[in-house]
């Protein structure tokens, strides 16, 4: 995809979800404006991760060159790797599509793509929430989960790896 | 140094801004979706059958977005109405990982092959890790 038909495509979206909103306001108008509250409290929220994501990318680019990327990151970066991309998954913060951005330029610089998947799959381990879980599901329920999904994310990541690169 | 801050710092920007209208339009889509959804429609889709009610988990939790703590919450209130541990286990896994409603940002950042797969792979693993849970803590 050109770059300017990926920006393009960005924009048609927002319009496409726009237009929705205004069909909703002429269906149905009393969801508009607990919409549009729910939105702006999702943005207020996630406005410190998106300028941790900023400050993460300028710093990636001004110190990481692609050589570096492809050699902790690439097609040769073994269990250190897998490592991680579970560890930065399961530290990283805020909504899952507010890290598109940079691993789009971390993919572009040569990261594997099943590192990208096991870092997609681990944001679902989070640590804070920990706590929480255990409150909802109990202790044993959530190490087991736990666990069980940091495996899960390896074999994800390797599937989806082997799906991206066979040839069509 | 400094100029080689600028360019980082500009290129990030660049990319940021490349994927803001990406980001409003996901964020504007969840915010519709809760409030014209009310939760407590969900609970009465599940059966008492261990596939297919992992199955509705998943595919409830790959539709739905948001913070994880409102998947806890509502899986909280179906563990209360009755729905087994593996349906609110793949529901919670799926709520994560699966993203619907972000599949359009994905596709245009990460390329529409890794995006599909991911998502599909994910929906499949959310039913697979939560038969595995349910049964070791059954074996415990």
């Amino acid at each position: 995809m050109k770059k300017s038909e990926q920006s393009d495509t960005g924009w048609y979206f927002l319009a496409g979800v726009i237009i929705l909103y205004i069909i909703v306001a002429l269906i149905k108008p009393a969801a508009l404006l607990p919409s549009l509250k729910f939105f702006l409290n999702i943005i207020i929220k996630i406005i410190p991760v998106f300028i941790l994501i900023f400050i993460l990318m300028a710093v990636i680019n001004l110190f990481v060159t692609t050589k570096k990327l492809v050699k902790y990151f690439g097609k040769k970066s073994g269990v250190k790797g897998w490592i991680a991309a579970i560890i930065t998954g399961i530290i990283s913060t805020g909504p899952i599509y507010l890290w598109y951005p940079l691993l789009n330029d971390l993919q572009k610089g040569g990261v594997r793509n099943g590192l990208i998947a096991a870092f997609l799959y681990n944001r679902a381990v989070k640590i804070p929430l920990l706590a929480l879980m255990i409150v909802y599901f109990g202790l044993t329920y959530t190490i087991i989960l736990t666990i069980v999904m940091i495996i899960a994310s390896i074999f994800q990541g390797l599937i989806v790896e082997e799906i991206v690169e066979a040839k069509a | 140094m400094d100029k080689k801050l600028v360019i980082a710092v500009k290129k990030a920007a660049r990319a940021l801004y490349k994927s803001l209208p990406i980001l409003l339009g996901v964020i504007l889509l969840i915010s519709l979706l809760n409030i014209l959804i009310p939760k407590n429609i969900y609970s009465s889709l599940f059966s008492h059958n261990i596939i297919l009610d992992s199955t509705i988990g998943s595919v409830l939790g790959s539709i739905l977005a948001g913070n994880p703590i409102t998947s806890y919450v509502i899986g909280g209130e179906f563990l209360k109405q009755g729905v087994s541990l593996v349906a609110v286990t793949a529901f919670i896994v799926a709520w994560v990982t699966v993203g619907i409603v972000q599949l359009p940002a994905e596709i245009t950042l990460l390329g529409k092959k890794f995006a599909v797969a991911r998502n599909i792979t994910a929906f499949v693993f959310a039913i697979i890790v939560a038969l595995v849970t349910v049964a070791i803590m059954v074996v415990i």
